[in-house]
């Protein structure tokens, strides 16, 4: 029997702007040219603030050179550019004839090669938003997906054909989704959702247009760009290039400034500020300062450069919990995290997973159960203060706060790099304990969290990877004891949601056995190896510890593991 | 950065005419205009009228006020000084009031403690870190205000008042804020440094409180100064211990706010805490003791709660589990110190 979902009651959001020449992201890319020199110049001057003579110019032009070479003699990508090696060659031949120059000479050259460096960077990481692309790119989804769904569920000739299943059947957005498409119109919005799978980035962008909001822009792993099926999509929903294979200053400088420059001037971001995809299958509980940084200095500008008299353009931060109840990558995924938390060896980001793959998990995605969820968070100020549906920043007591003050001393705006610093991560623990907050707690998840800790309460004396490399075939829970335990977290839940501290899925809720086989039926579902089964005699049952170890982190920090 | 000169006309803000607060407000006084606040209107009169107050000459920049709305919209940076049992309710009276430019510069050592309904210091068994704050924790929860730094260090207000040398140390996450506080307290007689970790400190300050009370009971009894070094020495492991169980770093109890302010208060009969213990060993009882004076010592109430604290994260504190017996069970001062000559772990330092 089939444990149904409530009534989804999604419903379909008009644009909040009308045509896409309004949309601030198609500004940004009418004027890229302008837009990629602006950031060039930029990164250049904030480099050369904090290497202020030639001597430390040169040093880190050859750093970055160095680093470079070695990037491409060790790691090279489909994706990078052909002319690469080229590029930092006549660099490097450049730098070398230095030792014949004047001082003079060489302060003009060093910089001259500096601009053209972090100018090449800033016309790598720019995204390219075509308006027509991006069409094609939504129909191509909208068309694709709902045929997928109507085929595979309504098992009637002619049903590819009709369109009674869509994908907000499939995906379920829930929390503050009227606030955002106001916060939208009112201010500039930054996205940070929970990353746990490539998908990711679809999802997201999927949902962004069916709220009504124009196109975002976000910066993606360059390494998603070597699947090309990701890139066409991806760079046509508005997304920028980030390499994490590139650690020299230029680079990151540029990086920074190309995400502050363009919040500055209106274009609605998406950060995924953990950085990468969840490796242990935990919510993100350390988030990468770097790009918030940016959201709270591009803050800080619009406040130093709006002329007086005019309305500051506001910066609002809205955390997203992406739910599953299965996770592609998660085998993959718990194998990495595990391995690097054994023993601290370095493990090169690689993706398993190209074109066919991933459209083969998309078949099965929509021709299956197994629904994702949504949660939009409630919208805060670059601070962390929650805000009302007009953009205005309150204080724990609901009255209104001026977020300008937190820049100003003595009543006049200053910049103080360290006090940002210490802003951005004050944000980034509020942003994780939003986290937390509006994460939904599916079925799959509860089942998973039960058992593993059930197994690892069986064998108090070992340590996490001493119990994960128990024999799966030896390891039985029984039934009734595991529903007992189900029931008792499930209570806990519940007063954690009245609490405010979690939301949880309507399909938590009822009969415990039919949310327990709800759970068991979903949980990591399509993987060779399912973390959770019934045996014959109705007993509970794992093939693969690692994943279902994975898919219990989901519930960890919530200090549940006293119910078992 | 900050900019170099703090206008004249805009005073700065104490809250607590206590005698620490006094005091502070005096320092302050030196070098700009001071708003002290006082909750009796009594105090506020006799300020403004006999430019006295506990004993201190009040210097012609302080101006009484009894309003805490003025004194956040006069004052961009406010010192607030209070007991730390009154210390919450003190900020939600503020802040209505505060803006996020505002700064705020503790100076009080104690925790704050929210229990479960129904539920007293007396009858809860352990406490743990999310009811136990510190008094930042306090102004961040309750305000809008997030640049807070503390004052601590050895700073016995007599000696303060009295002009000697001396020094303090202010902790805050941000560098901002201990600057503005240096440049605001350093005068020739009274050095300033600065510390990041500002929860560290907060613990220095009020665990040395427990040390302070089995410092003044070693002196009751009589003894010398070969007890107090043994004392000072263990007293600092066990506040090393328990402050990094409460989220703090081992360094911060190295600084001033830590050895510093152990040693002075431990030699000290001008402490308060050191008093309490004095008096416990000359057979006082803890009843009469409170009854004798109208200064809140807060070591008494520390004690109870660092004992449940430690029992929370299993820490070993065989001091304050001690004086804990001392002061609520019907331990005496004799006994306790047996019982701790006799304890029985003998390695000197193992948390470096």
């Amino acid at each position: 029997m089939e444990v149904v979902e409530k009534k989804n009651k999604n419903r379909k959001y008009k644009p909040i702007l009308d045509g896409i020449p309004d949309w601030p992201v198609y500004q940004l890319s009418k004027n890229r040219k302008e837009f990629i020199e602006e950031v060039a110049q930029k990164s250049f001057d904030r480099i050369k603030q904090v290497r202020p003579t030639t001597k430390q110019v040169i040093e880190e032009l050859e750093a970055t050179v160095y680093r470079e070479q070695q990037r491409m003699k060790r790691n090279r990508w489909r994706v990078d550019a052909a002319d690469e090696p080229h590029f930092w060659k006549t660099i490097k031949d450049e730098l070398l004839l230095f030792t014949t120059k004047t001082p003079e000479e060489s302060k003009i050259k060093a910089e001259e090669l500096l601009l053209r460096i972090t100018s090449r960077y800033a016309s790598e990481i720019a995204g390219d938003f075509k308006a027509s692309s991006y069409k094609i790119t939504r129909e191509v989804i909208k068309f694709g997906f709902g045929r997928l769904l109507n085929g595979a569920r309504v098992k009637k000739f002619g049903a590819f054909f009709r369109s009674k299943y869509t994908l907000r059947d499939k995906i379920q957005i829930v929390g503050k989704a009227k606030q955002l498409r106001s916060l939208a119109t009112h201010g500039t919005v930054v996205m940070v959702p929970t990353h746990f799978s490539n998908l990711d980035s679809i999802l997201i962008g999927w949902i962004i247009h069916s709220l009504g909001l124009p196109a975002f822009i976000y910066g993606a792993g360059l390494n998603l760009f070597n699947i090309k099926i990701l890139a066409y999509f991806m760079t046509s929903l508005g997304a920028f290039k980030v390499d994490r294979r590139k650690k020299n200053v230029p680079y990151l400088e540029t990086l920074k400034l190309y995400s502050t420059l363009a919040i500055q001037k209106g274009a609605h971001s998406i950060f995924f500020p953990g950085g990468t995809r969840s490796r242990s299958g935990m919510i993100e509980n350390q988030l990468k300062l770097g790009l918030l940084s940016s959201a709270i200095e591009a803050q800080r500008n619009l406040y130093l450069e709006t002329p007086e008299g005019q309305e500051v353009r506001k910066i609002f931060i809205v955390p997203v919990t992406l739910n599953y109840h299965f996770v592609l990558e998660a085998p993959d995924l718990i194998d990495e995290y595990l391995s690097s938390k054994g023993q601290s060896r370095y493990l090169p980001e690689q993706d398993k997973y190209g074109s066919w793959q991933l459209i083969q998990f998309l078949f099965k995605f929509f021709t299956k159960g197994s629904n994702i969820s949504v949660s939009i968070g409630q919208g805060l100020d670059i601070m962390g203060n929650y805000v009302d549906d007009d953009g205005r920043s309150l204080d724990a007591q609901g009255r209104i706060i001026d977020t300008k003050d937190y820049f100003t001393t003595d009543h006049k705006l200053t910049i103080d790099k360290q006090r940002e610093d210490e802003y951005t991560r004050m944000l980034s623990h509020k942003i994780v304990k939003e986290y937390h907050r509006i994460n939904r707690v599916f079925a799959s998840h509860l089942v998973a969290f039960v058992a593993f800790e059930m197994w690892q309460q069986k064998y108090p004396k070992l340590d996490l990877f001493e119990l994960l490399r128990l024999p799966e075939e030896e390891q039985v829970l029984p039934y009734e004891e595991f529903r007992a335990t189900c029931k008792r977290v499930r209570k806990q839940i519940y007063k954690l949601k009245e609490e405010n501290k979690v939301y949880h899925a309507t399909h938590l809720k009822g009969k415990i056995d039919l949310v327990i086989r709800h759970g068991l039926e979903n949980v990591g579902i399509f993987h060779l190896k399912r973390p959770l089964l019934l045996n014959k005699e109705g007993n509970i049952i794992t093939k693969d510890f690692n994943t279902l170890y994975y898919y219990h982190n989901r519930l960890a920090g919530y200090d549940l593991e006293k119910f078992i | 950065m900050t900019s170099k000169s703090l206008s004249n006309d805009k005073p700065v803000g104490v809250i607590g005419a206590g005698n620490f607060g006094t005091v502070v407000a005096n320092m302050l006084a030196l070098q700009c205009k001071v708003l002290l606040y006082a909750r009796d209107e009594k105090v506020v009169n006799k300020i403004l009228h006999q430019r006295e107050n506990r004993g201190h000459a009040i210097h012609e920049n302080i101006q009484p006020t009894n309003d805490l709305a003025q004194l956040a919209n006069e004052c961009d940076v406010i010192f607030p000084i209070v007991p730390s049992a009154h210390f919450r309710d003190m900020m939600k009276k503020l802040s209505p009031h505060l803006h996020p430019y505002h700064i705020l510069i503790h100076g009080t050592k104690g925790f704050d403690i929210t229990l479960p309904e129904g539920q007293t210091l007396q009858t809860i068994k352990k406490l743990n870190r999310s009811q136990v704050k510190t008094m930042s924790e306090v102004i961040l929860e309750e305000s809008v205000v997030v640049r807070v730094g503390c004052l601590a260090g050895p700073n016995l207000a007599k000696e303060l008042a009295a002009g000697q040398p001396g020094a303090t140390v202010i902790a805050s996450h941000f560098n901002e804020v201990i600057n503005l506080g240096t440049r605001l307290l350093r005068n020739d007689n009274f050095q300033v440094y600065g510390n990041s970790d500002l929860v560290g400190v907060e613990l220095a300050g009020v665990l040395k409180n427990v040390i302070a009370i089995a410092a003044g009971a070693l002196s009751g009894m009589g003894y010398g100064e070969n007890a107090k070094g043994l004392l000072i020495s263990r007293g600092m492991v066990e506040m090393v211990y328990l402050g990094r169980a409460l989220g703090g770093n081992t360094t911060a109890f190295l600084g001033i706010a830590g050895i510093g302010d152990l040693v002075t208060t431990c030699n000290s009969s001008l402490s308060r805490n050191f008093n309490v213990g004095y008096r416990l060993a000359q057979g006082d009882t803890l009843e009469t003791i409170l009854a004798s004076t109208d200064e809140i010592a807060e070591g008494i109430h520390t004690v109870e709660i660092v004992k449940k604290c430690a029992d929370y994260y299993k820490v070993r504190a065989p001091i304050t589990s001690t004086l804990y017996q001392i002061l609520f069970e019907d331990l005496t001062v004799k006994q306790a110190l047996q019982y701790l000559m006799r304890y029985p772990l003998n390695v000197d330092i193992d948390f470096m």
